[in-house]
């Protein structure tokens, strides 16, 4: 009886969160078995798993799957690199510290759209961007970026617009460092290579997990900068399993196989945070 | 407390009582159209001029919802497809007209003699239409034509005919591209997308004598005229493109081409009007305009393309509907748009009276090619061999949205030399032809 009440009073919040929760779900599943495209209304009834096989032997869903891995590891390899050493770099006094440190944060706070017509249009337009001008100034042929390197050039804006959030929550955790512990080292005689190694990179394993989940989290649905760069192409050189999905159904307007891919994405998702969570748990561990 | 004193609140309560009775039952009278559209600006000004109708039917009031192209698409496709009844008017594209009129997804368009029909440009209606009756208005409609710099062309000393050929402009480009000055030969759309380079590729697939789909519906992507357009083009903009040209469309070659960059452009009549306004050009002076080139066959060398308003099938209110559209797709509404903005503003491409109209003559220098252009395209018949679709740049089928964006992902795949021609065109092909079958054109 005592504890009855308190779950009865738990009921409608839990309630709503799993309503929250499974209805999507459900609507995913239930879409991704039947035939439901929306310019084809006539064409109904229970497909079985034909949508996933549509979806899977798509010529572009290898390449999509490899992409997003790809894109995922390297933006998140250079985020957590350049991250703690910019971190390390701001975080001794200097004068103006506190207008680069802004300065530093700022692309966070771009829209990704923006972003991507930034580096698209001012940087690595191959005629009049700023990096084709670089390389006429050393009479260097300009390298056409989105054509030739397209999913590199995605990685370099996602990149971008991550490392600043790395970089503040590198640099916050280095606030808390031991300074007592850091003088002691140095009056050891401690290289700063051994600083690194002993000292700061341990303080910061717990955020760098944190900084690894979240961006994992979110670089899964990478979407507006290949849309308004190259549209996944050339070829499928850009396309990852989000923008494969919504081509399957925003562009085709097939529901049913989008479904199929929205569901892929779920496993691929958890298969992913399984590995991680093995892997930020143990840090998170010691 | 006099007596007057105590009335005068009661009065006002009565008064009160009264306009908000009178209010409640103009807005019971009142009917509210939903109209989606395109944010474009011949759309927005619609919006604004809205109130001309308003007045003219103060029993009707309109509620815009306007939208980027692609996600109205999306809204538009999804909403009538569901039967949600969102919206009562609402704006489409000639892809969809013939689709959706064909599934019996709208309503058909009544119209008056004042409205005079028949002056509607026949390419466009007869694209609008099935079995003669009209089931969406033209609101402005283009085709496609070549830009050129006339400055360069004469320093090349080549005139430029008013229907060059392809050779002529491959001529051309290679006199005029100068990469070390900045000036390329010639800008084409190169970015994936079946209304971005598949556009441009499928009226150069048709005047090379090529079809997306055979009588049987087979896609003919690896048939003689697709290898030789395709590798013409890709041929073309290899040696006298500007280099990025796989992610170029409408918006970036149009920046180029303004910041006198390309020699030659092949686009929509739409930028002629950007293009030679000195206030965003810096070679407005120096732009002239020509015909699409062609190759073996004028068919299907000029695209078309209109934007429409329709009424869904399951509207409950139709009449409304119909004297809006009837409105704003008039003659008077043109002279409405001319009388506010001036000619040169107004939406074109519908109307046989609006080129005739001298005002409008001297306004848009361009408008002659822009007619010429429009009155060549016939949606069905556009290509050399007869094909079973609607449509000049694209197929008017379910299907062609998918087949079009895969095929335009190889193209620009061959474009950057990431792939051969062949195996873009074979790939395509599979794509294309898993598309059909899916779509249950044959087994």
């Amino acid at each position: 009886m005592k504890r009855l009440i308190p779950r009865l009073l738990l009921a409608p919040a839990i309630g709503t969160l799993f309503l929250w929760m499974i209805v999507p779900l459900g609507m995913t599943i239930y879409f991704s078995l039947i035939r439901y495209n929306l310019m084809q209304p006539d064409q109904t009834g229970f497909a079985g798993l034909e949508n996933f096989e549509f979806f899977v032997t798509d010529p572009s869903f290898g390449a999509a799957v490899v992409n997003t891995l790809l894109l995922l590891g390297s933006v998140i390899l250079v985020t957590v690199v350049l991250g703690v050493a910019i971190a390390l770099l701001i975080h001794e006094p200097f004068p103006g510290r506190g207008i680069v440190r802004v300065l530093l944060i700022s692309p966070f706070f771009v829209m990704p759209t923006v972003n991507a017509l930034l580096w698209k249009n001012m940087m690595m337009n191959p005629i009049y961007g700023v990096l084709a001008q670089v390389w006429i100034f050393f009479g260097a042929q300009p390298v056409d970026w989105l054509t030739d390197h397209p999913l590199f050039s995605v990685i370099v804006m996602v990149a971008w617009q991550w490392l600043p959030f790395a970089t503040l929550i590198f640099m916050t955790a280095l606030q808390s460092m031991d300074t007592e512990q850091l003088e002691a080292a140095r009056m050891d005689g401690a290289t700063y290579l051994q600083q690194l190694r002993y000292l700061y990179l341990p303080h910061l394993g717990r955020s760098i997990a944190v900084v690894v989940m979240i961006e994992m989290i979110f670089l899964l649905g990478v979407f507006a900068e290949i849309y308004t760069t190259t549209a996944g192409g050339p070829g499928d050189a850009s396309t990852n399993v989000t923008f494969l999905i919504f081509k399957q159904a925003l562009l085709n307007f097939d529901a049913g196989v989008a479904s199929a891919g929205a569901l892929f994405a779920v496993v691929l998702a958890n298969v992913a945070s399984l590995f991680l969570i093995r892997l930020v748990g143990k840090n998170l561990d010691k | 407390m006099p007596a007057s004193l105590l009335v005068a609140p009661v009065r006002l309560a009565a008064a009160a009582a009264a306009v908000a009775l009178s209010f409640g039952g103009l807005a019971q009278a009142q009917t509210e159209l939903v109209i989606a559209t395109v944010n474009n600006g011949h759309m927005i000004e619609m919006q604004k001029l809205g109130k001309h109708f308003e007045q003219a039917n103060p029993d009707i009031k309109l509620k815009w919802v306007t939208l980027e192209e692609g996600v109205l698409r999306q809204r538009v496709t999804t909403d009538i497809a569901t039967k949600g009844g969102q919206f009562d008017v609402m704006t489409i594209g000639l892809y969809e007209a013939p689709i959706w009129s064909k599934k019996g997804w709208l309503q058909e368009l009544k119209t008056d003699a004042a409205y005079d029909v028949d002056d509607l440009l026949p390419a466009v209606r007869s694209g609008l239409s099935m079995d003669g009756k009209l089931f969406a208005a033209p609101f402005y409609a283009e085709s496609s034509m070549l830009m050129y710099r006339k400055d360069l062309a004469d320093k090349a000393g080549v005139q430029v005919p008013e229907r060059p050929t392809w050779p002529q402009i491959k001529d051309l480009a290679s006199k005029i591209h100068d990469p070390k000055n900045g000036v390329y030969g010639i800008c084409l759309r190169g970015k994936p997308g079946w209304g971005d380079n598949m556009a441009f590729i499928t009226t150069l697939v048709n005047t090379f004598g090529g079809q997306w789909f055979d009588m049987q519906w087979k896609p003919q992507l690896e048939s003689k005229p697709w290898k030789e357009a395709v590798s013409f083009y890709v041929d073309l903009l290899k040696n006298y493109g500007p280099p990025g040209s796989s992610a170029n469309s409408f918006n970036e070659i149009l920046a180029l081409t303004n910041s006198g960059k390309c020699g030659m452009w092949v686009d929509a009549t739409i930028a002629a009007s950007f293009v030679s306004d000195p206030k965003q050009s810096k070679v407005a002076a120096q732009m002239a305009f020509a015909q699409a080139p062609t190759m073996n066959t004028p068919k299907g060398a000029n695209w078309l393309w209109s934007w429409n308003l329709a009424i869904p099938a399951g509207s409950k209110k139709v009449a409304a509907a119909q004297k809006f559209i009837s409105w704003s797709t008039s003659k008077d509404y043109i002279q409405l748009v001319a009388k506010t903005n001036g000619w040169a503003n107004v939406p074109t491409g519908t109307r046989k009276s609006t080129y005739a109209n001298p005002e409008f003559q001297k306004a848009a220098r361009f408008a002659a090619a822009e007619k010429t252009a429009i009155d060549s395209a016939n949606p069905t018949d556009s290509t050399l061999p007869k094909s079973p679709y609607v449509g000049v740049q694209f197929a008017a089928i379910p299907e062609f949205q998918a087949i079009g964006i895969a095929v335009g992902q190889q193209m620009s795949s061959a474009l950057a030399g990431r792939t051969t021609v062949d195996a873009a065109l074979k790939a395509g092909q599979v794509t294309a032809d898993r598309e059909m079958r899916k779509g249950g054109y044959y087994k």
